[in-house]
């Protein structure tokens, strides 16, 4: 008990005092984070919408292998990317282990697949008298997607809302392919604020996990606030 | 309304374009006139803060940056294997001899030395104080085995402080895989890293074996305590090793060696040797460069500069 209380006082004395380490990991943390979320959510929205207006052979297995990939571990999808980018692999040539951007591919990668599976039931939730009432109006392929996306607009949001939060709270994946580095230079360093947590734990630091965890948290919250103001707009 | 969310959200993605795009400078080899080298060393060495101690005089020296990743031996072992760093870091002599032998090493260093300790309950219920750490380890065991209230929680992780274990089980005349693995209740494996499995030491109130730069670490947050500190067998040699150009001709080379040298120059020498006393009330290291006969390595490895 004593511990938590310690690592409450930690954080506000952080937060208060500006800590430069802890500034810098938790700015990487959230611009890693968004990017990833950015990217995901390009890809996976639209993917969701054509997936589901599709009909195609295989569409069912397809949403299956979708949702069955939400149970993905985060450490098989870092180790999966690390052995892509590793100097004897495939990719070794872009010299993209151990970097930030690194970091970003693996969790969009890792958020793919829930955003996917909850923009299709975001969409699949979506009253069908709409989608008659749209086709009855002589609306295109497009216009079909585009509106019944606006329709889905909360759940949308919710899946990106729940991306970003897987994005931002796994450590697994980050330690491979990133290397948890604190280099002198910003844009070298790899540390967030999850693998940051590990390390200090690992070396006994309890309160300044603790701390870390609830700059987190904080970080989460905002982010959220952000997004549940958009949703009710 | 609508327009202005389309117009918020492009904004935002050409600022994360841009901001990525500075991040992905990373993957060109120098932001700016600075050369990095890529360090991969094992936990051990890295949460004692020595090289973060040490990065910025080498960084100012050199116009350098480094890009120290760490992780058990094992894994610091793999990095090297697969050329994503240009020096490796670690203390198995054992593992190093083969990395070399098998061509992926070359310019061996040996820079530091100190040693692993048997840290236990205060109570001592096995009574191993003081001990050899071989006799400690078969007291331990036949105590266990006998049922009495005592533990040993081992890394089990294949990391260096795991190889030493099992070498000091060796030593004392039992086969790992079928007197100690799974053997009893007694003998329990971690599978984790060296605060975690100090911490799980701590609740079982067991015993384990563990380098004192993180026991030193954790020494206020648990109730175990040193209790045999001297030993041949707990001798934790530390090297630095260049990742062989033949294989991996892209490395930095050039830095490597400046590193290497760096480490097992008089001056840096002496940091080593005086690290951690303001802290810890003792050194964490001890300076590799007049000890070589002690530590059992060629004198080479500790005096001649790399060419």
């Amino acid at each position: 008990m004593y511990e938590i209380i310690e690592g409450f006082l930690e954080a506000l004395r952080l937060i208060i005092t500006l800590d430069p380490d802890v500034m810098a990991i938790s700015l990487r943390s959230i611009i890693v984070s968004f990017t990833a979320t950015i990217f995901a959510s390009l890809i996976a929205v639209p993917l969701g919408g054509v997936i589901y207006f599709g009909s195609f052979p295989g569409k069912k297995s397809l949403i299956n292998l979708i949702q069955t990939l939400y149970s993905l571990p985060t450490v098989i999808v870092g180790l999966l990317i690390f052995l892509l980018l590793s100097r004897v692999g495939p990719f070794g040539f872009l010299r993209l282990l151990f970097t930030p951007t690194a970091m970003i591919i693996a969790q969009t990668v890792l958020i793919l697949p829930i955003m996917i599976g909850l923009t299709i039931s975001a969409l699949s939730g979506v009253d069908p008298i709409i989608r008659d009432t749209l086709r009855s109006l002589g609306a295109t392929r497009f216009q079909l997607l585009a509106n019944t996306m606006k329709e889905a607009k909360f759940a949308i949001l919710a899946a990106v809302a729940l991306g970003f939060g897987r994005a931002i709270s796994e450590v697994g994946a980050a330690i491979l392919v990133g290397g948890n580095i604190m280099a002198s230079s910003f844009s070298s360093s790899t540390r967030v604020l999850t693998t940051a947590i590990s390390l200090e734990t690992s070396m006994g630091n309890i309160s300044q996990s603790i701390a870390l965890g609830i700059v987190l948290l904080a970080i989460a919250l905002v982010v959220n606030f952000v997004i549940t103001t958009v949703q009710h707009r | 309304m609508q327009q202005r969310t389309i117009f918020a959200v492009t904004a935002i993605l050409v600022a994360f374009m841009l901001i990525c795009g500075c991040t992905g400078t990373t993957s060109d080899q120098t932001p700016g006139e600075k050369q990095q080298l890529r360090i991969a060393t094992t936990t051990s060495l890295y949460d004692t803060k020595l090289l973060d101690h040490l990065t910025p005089i080498f960084e100012e020296k050199y116009n350098a940056e480094l890009i120290i990743v760490s992780g058990g031996t094992g894994k610091a072992i793999e990095y090297g294997q697969r050329g994503d760093v240009d020096v490796l870091m670690v203390h198995d002599r054992a593992r190093e001899d083969a990395f070399l032998a098998d061509g992926y090493g070359t310019n061996r260093r040996v820079f530091a030395y100190n040693y692993f300790i048997i840290i236990g309950p205060e109570s001592d219920p096995a009574g191993i104080k003081g001990m050899d750490p071989e006799q400690a380890f078969t007291t331990i065991r036949e105590k266990g085995m006998a049922g009495e209230n005592v533990v040993f929680v081992s890394r089990g992780d294949a990391s260096g402080t795991h190889s030493k274990e099992q070498a000091i089980w060796k030593a004392a005349g039992f086969n790992y895989s079928t007197d100690i693995q799974g053997s009893g209740s007694w003998y329990q494996e971690a599978g984790t890293g060296m605060g975690a499995t100090i911490a799980m030491a701590n609740e079982k109130q067991a015993y384990a074996l563990s380098d004192i730069g993180t026991f030193l670490a954790y020494k206020g947050d648990v109730d175990l305590v040193a209790l045999v500190d001297e030993g041949d067998a707990l001798l934790n040699v530390y090297c630095a090793m260049q990742i062989n150009p033949e294989k991996y001709p892209d490395t930095n080379t050039a830095l490597a060696k400046d590193w290497i040298n760096f480490l097992i120059s008089d001056e840096i020498q002496q940091e080593i040797a005086s690290f951690g006393v303001e802290e810890y009330g003792q050194p964490l290291f001890y300076a590799a460069q007049n000890d070589w006969e002690k530590i059992g390595v060629p004198q080479a490895e500790v005096k001649d500069p790399v060419l």
